[in-house]
């Protein structure tokens, strides 16, 4: 066995009681407050500066916290959150197409394959219209009709246009409008933001967070830092796969060194693996470029009928393209959800329909929306989108269709938080892409944005305080307290071990390494034979890169190999967690498929009656313990999650 | 592909630095730049020898936080595209490639092709933002903003904080990514209420961190990867001194 369970420990969702549509406003009434006065002697530590560390941070500086936040960049403003092309979801109805606060919530939920708490589903979609006035009072200049009015697209998933865009540029604007608001609190010195700063420890007192060691990237100075609660909003970790849509620096480091100091991770093996992507060109790269799913709206995906087409995709008439999506899912088409489109051109490229040199990939074609609407309004509402393309693979999409294959994006699992945000250490909280909580199995396009802003400017401002105005008078804290001392002395040991190990092979052998294990085993599809052999695989890699590596020695000043180094070792550990919590959940669900739970004619089967819960991991020294937190739907009743 | 790669080092901002002499092979035309340099820092390192310092962060031309010198020009020779976005297609095989750091006084070196830009958050934090509270805001359609007014805005909002109008303009000048800010909050009905306030803390500040004063050449919009115009430095001055 690759785990044990411990059927004993039940975890606290912490839900407040009362109708689904009260429960928001129920925790408010009743959570305690710190009058404004006392609020300057607590000091709050925000890892992370994207979209949810950020606002996180502005709100808590505005009502009177102090606040310091940390991001390896070297401006805040640089967080992966200014990536997201799409847009972000909000239950606005300007469309008057049907959408409602309920609607929307049972989007989320069927969209997660009922694998999320339902409370926490509700709230993020009745503080949704709220963040579209907080964006725009910001001056986030969101796309408007002729009118003046605010305009709307739809995303993958849902039949109604809840999706506010700012060209293809929506998580660089959002996020400059809350760096932005942190950056005038850094000015009314409420903040202090700690630059190029990269956390390597969690410090515990008496089992409560208060506090982190970090490391100047650019000194390699190690400084402790003490904070009455410590957030992180750290974001995803799909660089585990080494090839993915997130920046060279995401990572795990943070959650996982939270882990190792008893923080569950919840359903670390749920990736959302994105269907349009640029496909991999050869072995040198180092990631792969997101294509905006809006892109769907308008272009078609298909590949050639037959498998040994040579034609170019111009001179393949109609009835020898197979637009696979439209014919196994009529009603949703090429707007199916990103797991299921994802999966299905995994499908046709493993039955040797793929396209391009490595015949890795599938066609977007435009050429029908271009053909309708006109170039001009194709180029409005996605010329940046062509521009990249082009300048990336040289191609002129306006002319052939794109090739987009699909890669690792979005990590639905992370630490697990309770309706508060809170881990199930006091005083360590987790927001953003870092926890699990609303997505469940899948995430739907333009919901991660809204969650990453909506914990941060809505939720954490309420639930923090209630944390600590419930423990009491604010303690001080002293950094050379034998938990700090400790704590430094182990990261600077681990630092300076990498160094010494002095092999054969960069840190990029590894990742890349483990990014193919991770893609083949416990990727787009799954099973009991393939996450054995990966869990032996990684064991032996990590085995290897302990003896193996070479990186600079030097641990003073700018070194990116031992950056590198610490965060892959990391990974090396994580991937393994993963593989064991995809075999444990002996089911499909979302973006969790296995080949030995699927129908006739592929496709999920879920089972609710077995696996009706989160797995929450703790850490032990004979391997992982699974916890379950059992769901329970008390509003809903969960239905397959057809999209036929 | 083949390549020479003539690069700036600088072991730290105390240190002189100086360009050495590398060689690159079998470099694939679909690599990019940056990738072509982390082959380049596995064989450095793989040989014992220190690997070449330069930051990258998203590689898809939206973090900033790429910008290298190339061949003279910053982020090469490509127009609106970031270091990050440049191809080894734009090369010939052969070619020898000068890579150097974005040079300004107010961009100390750190190391190699690792520059210190916080003087551009500083601009920021001077006054670079609308003074609303999180939490507080009116609906979002009560004030309806016109489909031009909200392109224009994005237009100057598109800036990615590179510092490369800095690296490219003879004066240093930090104008194009002021005004950049300046202007997309004053087209927004939400930012006119700050805007003379926060042009003159913006611009004060600017100076005052070293940057020098621009003198028209226009040099920053060529380089400039989100192709921010210069118009916006005009519309910057004249607030300034109204
Ligand atoms: C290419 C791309 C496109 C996307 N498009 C969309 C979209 O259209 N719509 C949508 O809703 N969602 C989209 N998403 C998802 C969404 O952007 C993210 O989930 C969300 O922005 C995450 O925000 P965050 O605040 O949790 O984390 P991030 O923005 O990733 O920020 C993480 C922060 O943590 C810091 N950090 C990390 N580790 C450490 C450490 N050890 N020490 C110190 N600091 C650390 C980083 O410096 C950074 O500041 C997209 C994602 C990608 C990758
Ligand atoms: S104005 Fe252009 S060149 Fe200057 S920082 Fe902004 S994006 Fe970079
Ligand atoms: S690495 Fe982000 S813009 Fe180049």
């Amino acid at each position: 066995m690759y785990f044990s369970t411990d059927e004993k420990q039940i975890p606290k969702s912490k839900v407040p009681s009362g109708e689904l549509k009260d429960k928001w406003s129920n925790f408010k009434n009743q959570a305690k407050l710190i009058s404004p006065n006392n609020r300057k002697n607590y000091n709050v530590i925000i890892v992370g500066t994207g979209l949810s560390g950020a606002s996180a941070a502005a709100s808590l500086a505005e009502l009177g916290y102090n606040v310091s936040v940390f991001c390896f960049q070297d401006s805040p403003r640089r967080a992966h959150s200014v990536a997201a092309q799409g847009g972000v979801n909000a239950m606005k109805n300007y469309k008057n197409d049907g959408d409602s606060i309920y609607r929307m919530f049972y989007d989320t939920l069927k969209g997660g394959d009922f694998r999320a708490r339902e409370a926490n589903v509700y709230r993020l979609a009745e503080c949704s219209a709220h963040l579209i006035d907080q964006a725009v009072a910001q001056g986030v200049p969101f796309a408007r009709e002729y009118s003046g009015y605010l305009s709307n697209r739809s995303f993958g998933g849902v039949q109604v246009s809840r999706t506010f865009y700012a060209r293809g540029q929506t998580g660089q604007q959002l996020l400059l409008g809350a760096y932005q608001a942190l950056m005038r609190q850094v000015k009314a010195k409420k903040i202090k933001s700690y630059t190029r700063h990269e956390m390597l420890d969690l410090v515990l007192i008496n089992g409560v967070a208060k506090g982190i060691i970090a490391r100047n990237l650019d000194t390699g100075e190690i400084t402790r830092h003490t904070a009455n609660a410590v957030v992180l909003a750290t974001g995803g970790f799909g660089k585990i796969y080494y090839l993915s849509t997130l920046a060279m620096g995401c990572n795990g480091s943070a959650i996982w060194r939270a882990h190792k100091k008893g923080a569950w991770v919840a359903s670390p093996s749920w990736t959302q693996i994105h269907p349009t992507c640029l496909p991999q060109s050869g072995s040198y790269q180092s990631k792969l470029t997101l294509m905006s799913e809006s892109l769907r709206n308008d272009g078609r995906i298909w590949v050639p009928l037959s498998k040994n087409e040579n034609r170019k995709a111009a001179d393949i008439p109609e009835e020898d393209r197979d637009y696979y999506l439209e014919r196994r899912y009529p009603s949703f088409g090429n707007l199916a959800p990103r797991d299921i489109a994802s999966r299905a051109a995994k499908e046709r490229v493993d039955a040797g329909h793929g396209v391009g040199t490595l015949k890795n990939a599938v066609y977007l074609d435009f050429k029908d929306a271009i053909e309708k609407q006109g170039k001009e309004a194709i180029a409005k509402k996605y010329g940046n989108l062509f521009d990249m393309y082009q300048k990336i693979t040289g191609i002129n999409a306006y002319n052939e269709p794109m090739k987009i294959s699909p890669a690792a994006h979005f990590s639905m699992g992370g630490l697990w938080v309770d309706y508060e945000l809170s881990t199930n250490i006091p005083g360590l909280f987790a927001i953003g892409e870092a926890n699990f909580a609303d997505h469940g199995a899948n995430r739907l396009g333009a919901n991660s944005l809204l969650q990453a802003c909506v914990d941060g400017y809505y939720i954490l401002p309420q639930t923090l305080p209630h944390y600590l105005a419930q423990s009491g008078k604010p303690d001080p804290i002293n950094s050379d307290d034998p938990a700090f001392i400790e704590s430094e002395l182990k990261v600077k040991k681990q630092l300076e071990e990498f160094g010494e190990i002095n092999g054969h092979k960069t840190v990029d052998y590894f990742h890349r390494e483990l990014g193919k294990i991770l893609y083949d085993k416990c990727g787009l599809s799954r099973s009991e034979k393939g996450l054995t052999t990966a869990i032996e695989a990684i064991k032996n890699l990590r085995k290897s890169f302990y003896t193996d590596l070479k990186i600079p020695k030097k641990i003073d000043g700018i070194n990116e190999e031992l950056e590198k180094a610490g965060r892959v070792a990391d990974y090396l550990e994580i991937a393994e967690l993963m593989c064991i919590d995809a075999l444990s959940r002996e089911e499909s669900c979302g973006a969790h498929f296995r080949t030995e739970h699927q129908t006739n004619d592929g496709e999920a089967i879920r089972d609710d009656k077995a696996f009706n819960f989160i797995s929450c991991w703790q850490k032990s020294d004979h391997g992982p313990v699974l916890i379950k937190e059992t769901l329970d739907f008390e509003f809903t009743t969960p239905t397959e999650r057809s999209y036929k | 592909m083949d390549f020479k790669l003539k690069i700036w080092r600088q072991e730290q901002s105390s240190e002189k630095g100086k360009m050495t002499s590398y060689s690159v092979k079998d470099i694939s035309p679909d690599m990019s730049f940056l990738e072509m340099l982390d082959q380049l820092n596995e064989n450095l390192t793989l040989s014992g020898q220190s690997p070449v310092s330069f930051d990258s962060d998203c590689r898809e031309g939206i973090c900033g936080q790429c910008g290298l010198f190339i061949n003279g020009r910053a982020h090469g020779p490509n127009a609106h595209t970031s270091t990050c976005q440049l191809h080894m297609r734009s090369f010939k095989d052969g070619d020898t490639i000068y890579i150097e750091p974005f040079r300004a006084a107010a961009f100390p070196i750190k190391k190699d092709l690792k520059i210190d830009r916080s003087a551009l958050d500083k601009i920021i934090i001077s006054g670079g933002f609308i003074s609303v509270n999180t939490g507080q805001a009116p609906e979002a359609n009560q004030t309806l903003i016109s489909s031009d007014s909200v392109e224009a805005a994005f237009d100057a909002a598109a800036c990615i904080g590179c510092g490369a109008c800095v690296a490219s303009c003879k004066n240093s000048s930090a104008s194009l990514f002021t005004a950049a800010k300046i202007s997309h909050l004053a087209q927004l009905p939400q930012g006119k209420i700050e805007h003379k306030s926060r042009t003159n803390q913006m611009v004060r500040k600017m100076d005052e961190l070293g940057f020098g004063s621009c003198s028209n050449t226009g040099a920053c919009e060529v380089e400039c990867p989100q192709g921010i115009s210069i118009s916006h430095i005009a519309f910057m001055n004249k607030s300034y001194f109204k």
